[in-house]
Formats: C-alpha cells, structure tokens, sequence
C-alpha cells in the first residue's frame, strides 16, 4: 500500500464528500428554514441527471447540460413547492414523509414513463477527460478533481450567499422567527419558494455531475438521498456549516473504509474471508459513525437542541 | 365505537371469505394476494404500534421485516442443504418447522429493535425519522454484501416450510396459519392498546411532560412500544419470506419501509384494523391498476398525496368519520 494510493482514495473521498454536500446542503436549508423533512430531495437529484443527459443528448455541450440541469431541477422544485409542498409546512412530519414519498412515486415512474427503464449516458467532455498529474507525482482523473473544484466553489458561494447577502439575510431570520420577518414586510411565501428551488438546483447539479461518472437512471437519487440525511444528521439539521463536515466525514469514511478496512482484516485473518467480512462492515461504517456521533451529541456536531 | 368494531368485523370476514369463495371458485392466486394481505397486515399491525399509538415515525421497520425474512432463509436454507449452522454448544442443522422460524424471528427481530430503538429514542422528531431510516438502510448494504447468503441475489428455497398438523403447501391452508396470527396480532394489539401500558404510552404521545411528572419513563414506554412492534412485523417477515419461498435484501429496503408506513396510513393511523384496510387497497390496487398500466405507481403517488392532503383520517376516517379518540 503506497502513499499514492492513500492520497489517491482521500481525492476520491474530497470528491464524494463535496457531492454530498451539494445535496444535504438543499436538505438542511430546507428542513432549517421551513421545517420540513423532503424525501423527494433525491427525485430532483434524479431531474437533474435526466435533464443534462436529455441536453448533452441534443447539443453535446456538457456546460449546456450542466445548465439545464440546474434549470431544470430549479424548476422542479419550485413547482413541487407551489403545488404541494407548501401546504405541508404546517403538518406534523409523518405527512411530511408520506407526502414527499408519493412524490418520489410520481417522479420515479414518470422519469420511468418519459425515458423508458434503460439507462442513459452522460459523457465526460473531451476537454475534462483524462488523467493530470498533480504535484507529487499522483495521476488523478480530471474530471473528479473538476468536481471537488465545482464542489467547492459552489459551497463557497452558498456560504457567501447565507452570511453575507439581503436573501441570506432574510433565509437567517426565517429560521430564527418567520412571524417576525412576515410582519418586517418580507413576502414569506416567495422566500420558501426560492429556497426550495434553490436546494433543488444544488441537488440537480450534483445529479448531473455525479451523472457522467455513474450511469442516469431512475432511483439514482434515493441512495444518495440517504447519506445526505446522514450527513445531516450528523453535522446538526439546520447547519450549514454541519452539512459541509457531515459531508466530508461521511464520503471519506465511506470510501476510505471500503479500501481500507478489508486490507486491514487481511492482516489477522485469511483472504477470502477478510475481503467479505471488510466488505461487509465497510458498508456499514458510516451508520457505525453516525451512531457513535449520536451517542455523544445527539443533536448533531453544530445542531442547536433537536 | 359501535359502528367501527361493526366495520372491524366486516373487514376481517371479508378478508376470511375471499380465499373461502375463491377456493370454491377454484382461483388460487386470489388465495395467495389474500395471504399476502394478511401477512403485510400483520405487518402494519406492528408498525402501528410504534406510530400509531407511540407516535414514533419510524421509516425503518423494513428491518425487522427483513430479519424475520432472512431468519426464515437461513434456518430453512441450512436445513435443506444440510448443513449445520453451528455446532457448538449443541449440534444445530436449522430448521424448517415453522414454530421455530417464528421464534427465532420474533427474537432478532425484538433484539435489532432494542438496540435501533435504544439508540433512535435518544433524539425526537425528525432526527427520529432520519436514524430509523438509515439503520435500515444500513442492514440492507449488509445484506447485500454479506455474500454467504447469497448477498444481492438472495436466499431460495425448495419447499415451504412445515407447520406441524397442516400441509402448508396448499394455499388455503397456509392463508389459515397467516389470518390466525394475524387475528392474534390484532387481539394482542387491542389489548395493548386499552392496557395501562398502552394508555400510558398513548400519553406520552401526547403530552411527554405529564407523563413524566406521575413518575413514567416516556423512554422506557416507547422503547418496549418499538420493541413489541418490530417484533411483529419481523414475524410479518418470516412469513412473507415464506409466501415466497424467497428473501432478498429487497425486503429490507427503505421503499419497504415507506410501504409497510403506507398500509398503516391508507387505512388510518391508530385504527386497530387501518393496516388491514391499507393493505388491502394496496394489494387490489397493484392488481387493478398495474393491469392497466406498467406505470400504476403514479397513481398511487397521487392517490397517496390526495389523501395526505385532503382526507387525513385515511380510509376509515373517510368512511367512519373521526369518531375515534385519537388525539
């Protein structure tokens, strides 16, 4: 096991991590400032992929696809929150699953409907694609390292827009006291809006980028849907600040312990059975962490009081 | 209440007559869906404990319902291939008697909801939702990677298993032994629920704090309330597993999960008999719609989210009215 192959798997777990957050990031906004819980987050993942394989599809610009994706997911979003989602605000949460979850239905088998159940491919650009040697000597795929890079910036630009701009301002005081910044003359209705959409587009800009790695397809959403309530579970619903940790926790556990873990039990045991048993509790590793976060703070690392 | 334990019974009679006149009629896949309605009941039964009278929105018992499902395939798979599943401190060749199956089910399936229970009833709310929702999913990256039981593809087996006095593999007669447990669910169930235990737990639900204050442990309550729950619908597991001579890590999916979650609330959350309305509905309406369309979840998406949002008592607050005491 070589040094390389360490920073090798850390970049892929950067690389993971950042794509996690672009989704928990839409999640704990959501939840922090309306109070809710959207299971259909993952199904506007799944928008976004669709939307950019559909563009890349007609155009072959992979920045068009990109663009559509958060387009299309924006739009998704809002739409979703106009029709349905607002009137759950004021629910208990078990209308919330359910309500979201009947949304995932409808997305699923109507993505399934419009596009049929076989996969579709999103192509790496040319101009993205291939190895780069960093310093060091690693050889890293381009295209990953434009992801933690876009990862980041967008996180820096969300970050940006929550402390330093009149809409993060107002996102602030609408977790803090949504009477009060109603009764302050702010229209409440087009802010949740927004937000929503804006969660939305974070979510389909990660779909669609995640999307040239992996194949489109329906239910791509739900997995990663899954850890992304981890990673906020983790870092503390509400924060955005613990999303971002959660996320980079959670992917490098993830993938740090999927290489790791079956090499280690090789040391103490034979092969065959090492490689399953590591496989095994690699995939369970990051609920193990979750746990172990919980057992010491159970609102989270950055969550106020649950 | 009259008129509901009227309704009760009419529903579990028809539950019991459809099997009865398809028999007659010589149909047996009728008798089969019954039998999976009333096992995915039995299944809700035990979910509604925990969310119905404990309020716990729990969005992972699709884990209970798989370990009962894979307590079943691995006693009955290392029975039919004859091999011992352990050897110390006594000779053990699994099994294929059903008693046993649901003995050992009830029990893993109790004691993976201790320790999720144990570890989920430290936060509330949404928190709640969420670790329930990926312990599940965490034994079902589990199952998929634990590759002796045949890790994605599943456990098969030849025959269903045997239940002592019966041939289960005629299917009335193993629709019998789904509807007794079923009805012993929904007994146990009614009795739970007007027993000091399930009063108390019904006022944690309510109002924690008063609880408290006469010296109970909200707790204590909702974590034997989960425990009793997951149990059941582990049973509910075996069961399924056995309906299909199959189990695979399908089964602990979280989709699962929102299904079990979806009988419980098509019927009517805290109804005694809402599970069985609910899957009820669900079966007929996989059966009606998905003839006419491969497509037929999305009018249970819609179906679900017109009734989330327009008539929250479910089917039977619907066809009852409210008259319940249910908050």
């Amino acid at each position: 096991m070589s040094l390389i192959l360490i920073l090798e798997q850390i970049l892929n777990g950067l690389q993971f991590g950042v794509m996690l957050f672009l989704m928990a990031a839409g999640l704990t906004l959501v939840f922090g400032v309306m109070g809710l819980i959207n299971l259909a987050h993952g199904a506007l993942y799944m928008v976004g992929a669709f939307a950019a394989a559909a563009v890349a599809g007609l155009t072959g610009s992979f920045v068009l696809a990109l663009i559509a994706s958060l387009a299309a997911a924006a739009a998704a979003g809002a739409l979703v929150e106009v029709t349905v989602i607002r009137r759950l605000y004021d629910r208990d949460h078990l209308d919330q699953v359910l309500a979201t979850f009947a949304l995932i239905l409808i997305f699923s088998e109507g993505t399934r409907w419009i596009f049929g159940s076989f996969p579709l491919f999103l192509d790496v650009p040319d101009y993205l694609s291939g190895p780069v040697t960093l310093p060091g000597g690693i050889k890293y795929p381009l295209y990953r390292l434009a992801i933690i890079v876009i990862g980041l910036v967008v996180g820096a630009g969300l970050f940006w827009l929550i402390a330093r701009t009149r809409i993060g301002i107002q996102i602030r005081a609408g977790e803090a006291d949504r009477e009060m910044i109603a009764a302050l003359g702010v229209d409440i209705s087009k802010l949740y809006t927004l937000v929503f959409a804006l969660g939305a587009a974070l979510a389909g800009l990660a779909g669609a980028l995640v999307g040239a790695i992996q194949s489109v397809q329906v239910g791509m959403g739900e997995p990663v849907l899954i850890l992304a309530f981890v990673v906020i579970v983790i870092g503390g619903i509400g924060s955005i600040k613990g999303a971002l940790v959660g996320a980079l926790l959670v992917g490098l556990t993830d993938t740090l312990g999927g290489i790791f873990l079956p090499r280690l039990f090789t040391l103490m045991m034979e092969p065959a059975q090492a490689a399953s048993l590591g496989a095994s509790l690699a995939s369970m590793l990051i609920y193990i962490l979750m746990a172990a976060v919980l057992l010491v703070r159970p609102s989270g690392l950055f969550g106020g009081s649950a | 209440m009259g008129r509901e334990r009227l309704f009760n019974l009419a529903v579990i009679l028809a539950l019991l007559a459809v099997p009865l006149l398809a028999l007659a009629l010589d149909e047996p896949f009728v008798i089969t869906l019954a039998t999976k309605v009333a096992i995915l009941a039995l299944a809700g039964v035990g979910l509604n404990i925990a969310l119905g009278l404990g309020g716990l929105v729990s969005l992972g018992h699709a884990a209970f319902f798989g370990i009962g499902g894979y307590a079943m395939g691995i006693l009955a798979a290392h029975a039919q291939n004859y091999e011992p599943l352990f050897s110390w401190p006594f000779l053990f060749e699994g099994s294929n008697q059903m008693p046993l199956i649901w003995l050992v089910a009830v029990l893993a399936s109790a004691a993976a909801a201790l320790v999720i229970g144990a570890l989920s009833l430290r936060t509330s709310g949404v928190y709640f939702i969420m670790i329930t929702l990926a312990f599940g999913q965490m034994l079902y990256y589990f199952a998929i990677s634990w590759s002796a039981y045949g890790g994605e593809d599943g456990l098969s087996i030849w025959v269903r298993n045997e239940m002592p006095g019966l041939n289960t593999l005629i299917p009335i007669q193993f629709f019998g032994v789904c509807f007794a447990l079923l009805c012993g669910a929904l007994l146990f169930s009614a009795r739970l629920a007007g027993s000091g235990f399930g009063l108390a737990l019904s006022a944690a639900r309510q109002t924690e704090e008063r609880v408290e204050t006469v010296g109970l442990q909200p707790f204590k309550l909702r974590l034997v309330a989960f425990v009793i729950s997951g149990a059941i619908t582990g049973l509910a597991g075996a069961l399924f597993a056995d309906l299909n001579r199959f189990v695979s890590p399908t089964m602990l999916s979280w989709h699962t999960s929102g299904e079990i979650m979806i009988f419980v609330i098509l019927g009517g959350v805290g109804r005694l008999y809402g599970p069985v309305v609910g899957a009820a509905v669900y079966i007929l309406l996989e059966h009606l719609l998905g003839g006419i369309s491969e497509y037929w979840q999305i009018f249970l998406g819609l179906l679900l989210l017109g009734m989330v949002l327009f008539a929250r008592g479910g089917l039977i607050g619907a066809l009852l009215g409210r008259e319940v005491a249910h908050d």
